[in-house]
């Protein structure tokens, strides 16, 4: 299977939302370049999809494992705090982004031994940090909202390089590495492997136990960036709110990706599309002038349509639909 | 006949699993149904009730043809079953359990009261007095046994089926359920009892049906067959009928290559020597159960030994896990290949090439052109039939999927490679071509450990064969005694070696 006709569902679903969101919305693809910088609705959502498209990064590998990492958005919050507090109390910026990625490695670790040496259930084992982590990040606040002020660390915010806003650039160049690293070696055969058939995986002589940590691990960092660009774009760590709920954005992103949740063969590029399709539905609804409090029905119906769209059944029926159409008309009876 | 099947018939992809199998149960009798895996014993069972349906052939129940389309309408119709691994609700009450679906009711509620008194007054035909209030759970696993038999019969009533049920109890257990069949037996029930528990099927037993490969061997009273026809039946082999023999036992010039001292656990297997000569094979013979794939997986370090140790000519092998044993040059095909095996989502090739690029680490890929040839290559060699490289393993038939798992090994040259059951399972050519190149690979100086259920198979392939029952090693054969008769009287314990 090409590149292509794997992400194609993908693909047209975006093209189809991008098409219906500017009937509501006529100037939706509009973009214009002001400032030293582009600007328009479509800018706004590969900036605002920052978050989510650095966490599906993680997840999509987490899941192709068979596994899933519940923890992100507390990881989040840990991370935003860590770095918030190292900046406020006088570290200079590289540090604060080494500790930040530093916590959201341990926290990975953490979940990767939970599942891989002690044996508990992803779900469980992932439920315990997202429960947790929240708590720690408030212990790291101290309950506070922690504001900062370094003109660097903002940048990594809401800066622009090169006309595109900086956490675009985070997450484009964060999820092209990855993709590049898991297919230029074998990380993304090993992962698969595992995700398929774990044991008879680790029979061929594949380290299964470190695969499974190290995607943990992976996810967990993907989860740092993710917590940085956050409280780096609002300048300031709030323990209660950042990434809250996201770690179900980035699942769903997975899963409009067409990434299936029992593991096994995975494309990060389309769990990328997935999380701009799910941002593109939430600038959407905001742009076409619904009453905000219709954002979450109508974002769950959209992503219900795709979804079943995408569903095998469908797929299935589509081709058979397609095949009686070339066929025979007397032929047709048989299907 | 209360039941009687004809020319029941079921095959699935590359493996006829029943093959024109008769098989009757009287009303008052306790039929064995023997095998080892692989027989067709549980696709028999499946067939009959409903999880499978069948291909061709007639099943009669009280002289009506019946048609079970799934386990609930078995049940209705009156065939039964308990398994070995007890399927009721352990977290539930006995009387629950023993009620679960068909509750009195009152006033539209469950009447608790009057489940417990029915529940108790079901368990006392079985001289089961226990407080049927308790969770299932926390009574024995023989208890929990005669509950599940009890519901069984409740529901159903004229067939029992027993799959296995004494494999996880003890002596006393065992009689505490024989007790119960043995009432049931004299209540008119026919009972279908399915062990490799030979004791047991003498103990309990009034006939024996034996399946082989899918096709039925023979139907005898129990009486009339002792231990050793029994084996001869099971593992496909008459004594009197000497097969020529075109292998050359025995090539006694082989250099030691490997040697394992001592080697075992309690409980799973008795601490064993073995040697293994370069370029031999070395043959495991015993019944299901007699310690043979422990025994390999042992040497391929996927259960540890409790001492013991395990050298080559350079000195001591590390056989910590699976990648220690790779590591000294081990290679392991087990016999499930489904869940052990076969990665099945992905390709031919890249099940081909897993475990080299194991080896080498993730860092340093295979590269796609040497992928593909090591895929065209092995796929040409062991004759793998695919449309091509891509396809998913999981689509291939189970020959197929057993010569990838074997090239999967061949690809990384292993010195000695473990073939648990190579043949389970597979159609008759890919049989013989297995066993070809089994001889092809030790031609070229690798050593390979082969478990078999098939004599025959052993005998044709074997310079030396050890044989094992009950977790012990306790024969090894060489040369001109690896013969049929020799092995199967081994394994019989009747005068071995």
């Amino acid at each position: 299977m090409t590149l292509l006709t794997r992400i194609a569902p993908q693909l047209i679903a975006l093209a189809a939302l991008i098409a219906l969101v500017s009937v509501f919305f006529p100037g939706f693809l509009a973009v214009e370049f002001s400032g030293g910088r582009l600007v328009g609705p479509v800018i706004d959502v590969l900036k605002r999809s920052a978050p989510v498209a650095l966490l599906s990064v993680g997840m999509t590998l987490v899941i192709a494992t068979r596994g899933i990492d519940l923890s992100v958005g507390a990881i989040m919050a840990i991370c935003g705090a860590s770095a918030a507090l190292a900046i406020s109390s006088g570290l200079g910026l590289a540090p604060a982004l080494l500790i930040a990625l530093a916590a959201g490695a341990l926290a990975g670790l953490w979940n990767g031994v939970l599942v891989a040496v002690v044996g508990i259930q992803p779900f469980v084992a992932t439920l315990i940090l997202m429960t947790m982590g929240r708590g720690v990040a408030q212990l790291i606040t101290e309950g506070r909202i922690l504001t900062f002020t370094d003109a660097g660390f903002g940048w990594l915010g809401s800066g622009v390089l090169l006309g595109m806003p900086v956490p675009t650039w985070i997450w484009v160049v964060t999820a092209a590495a990855v993709a590049l690293v898991v297919r230029r070696t074998a990380l993304g055969l090993l992962i698969e492997a595992v995700g398929v058939n774990r044991r008879a995986s680790a029979l061929a002589g594949v380290n299964a136990t470190v695969l499974l940590i190290a995607v943990y691990v992976a996810s967990g960092l993907c989860a740092a960036l993710a917590g940085i660009v956050e409280t780096a774009d609002i300048r300031g760590a709030d323990a209660n709110n950042a990434g809250l709920w996201l770690e179900l954005d980035a699942i769903l992103a997975v899963v409009i990706g067409g990434n299936s949740l029992l593991g096994g063969r995975f494309s990060i590029i389309a769990s990328i599309l997935g999380a701009l399709i799910i941002q593109t539905i939430g600038t959407g609804i905001l742009l076409a002038g619904f009453p905000s409090e219709y954002n979450l029905v109508i974002k769950a119906g959209l992503v219900l349509i795709i979804l079943i769209l995408q569903s095998p059944r469908i797929a299935a029926e589509w081709s058979l639909w397609r095949d009686s159409h070339r066929v025979e008309p007397r032929q047709r009876s048989r299907i | 006949m209360l039941l009687s099947i004809r020319s029941l018939t079921k095959a699935f992809p590359g493996t006829r699993a029943l093959d024109d199998v008769d098989f009757d149960v009287a009303a008052g009798e306790v039929h064995a149904l023997l095998g080892e895996n692989g027989a067709g014993k549980s696709t028999l069972i499946k067939c009959l009730t409903g999880a499978y349906q069948r291909d061709a052939g007639t099943i009669a129940l009280d002289g009506a043809r019946i048609d079970p389309r799934s386990t609930s309408q078995a049940q209705e119709l009156g065939i039964g079953t308990v398994y070995q691994e007890v399927n009721l609700l352990p977290n539930l009450t006995v009387a629950q359990n023993l009620m679960f679906g068909r509750e009195p009711r009152r006033f539209g509620l469950v009447d608790s009261r009057r489940t417990r008194v029915v529940a108790q007054a079901m368990l006392q035909q079985y001289g089961l007095d226990i407080n049927v209030d308790r969770d299932l759970g926390t009574y024995s696993v023989a208890i929990q046994q005669i509950v599940a038999i009890a519901r069984a019969v409740s529901l159903s009533g004229k067939v029992l089926i027993l799959d296995e049920p004494t494999a996880s109890l003890d002596r006393r257990e065992v009689e505490m359920v024989f007790d119960v069949v043995r009432d049931l037996r004299d209540r008119g029930l026919g009972i279908v009892f399915v062990s490799h528990f030979l004791d047991q099927v003498f103990e309990l037993t009034d006939r024996v049906t034996i399946l082989r490969n899918g096709r039925k061997i023979v139907t005898e009273t129990t009486s009339n067959l002792n231990r050793m026809s029994l084996i001869e039946h099971m593992l496909g082999r008459a004594l009197e009928d000497a097969v020529s023999e075109t292998h050359d036992h025995g090539k006694a010039a082989a250099p030691r290559m490997l040697q394992f001292d001592g080697i075992g656990r309690a409980g799973v297997i008795d601490p064993f020597d073995m040697t293994v000569g370069q370029g031999e094979v070395v043959g495991l013979a015993g019944l299901l159960g007699s310690g043979r794939t422990e025994t390999a997986e042992m040497l391929f370090g996927l259960r540890q030994s409790q001492g013991g140790q395990a050298r080559d000519v350079d000195g001591p092998l590390d056989l910590r896990n699976p990648r220690a044993a790779i590591g000294a040059g081990f290679g392991f095909a087990p016999e499930d290949r489904k869940t052990d095996g076969i990665v099945a989502d992905l390709s031919v090739r890249q099940n081909i090439i897993l475990g080299l690029q194991a080896r080498r680490g993730w860092a340093r890929p295979v590269p796609r052109a040497e992928q593909n040839r090591l895929a065209d290559d092995y796929i040409r060699k062991l004759d793998i039939r695919t449309s091509d490289r891509e396809k998913p393993i999981g689509e291939l038939s189970g020959g197929n999927q057993q010569k990838a798992v074997l090239a999967r090994w061949l690809a990384m040259n292993p010195r000695f490679l473990i073939l648990d059951e190579p043949t389970r399972g597979i159609d008759v050519g890919a049989h013989a071509e297995i066993l070809r190149l089994i001889e092809d690979l030790t031609a070229q100086g690798m050593s390979v450990l082969v478990i078999s259920s098939e004599i025959d198979e052993l005998v044709a392939v074997a310079d030396r064969v050890i044989v094992l029952r009950d977790r012990r090693h306790v024969a090894e054969l060489t040369g001109a005694e690896v013969t049929g008769d020799r092995i199967m009287r081994a394994i019989a314990d009747e005068a071995a070696a």
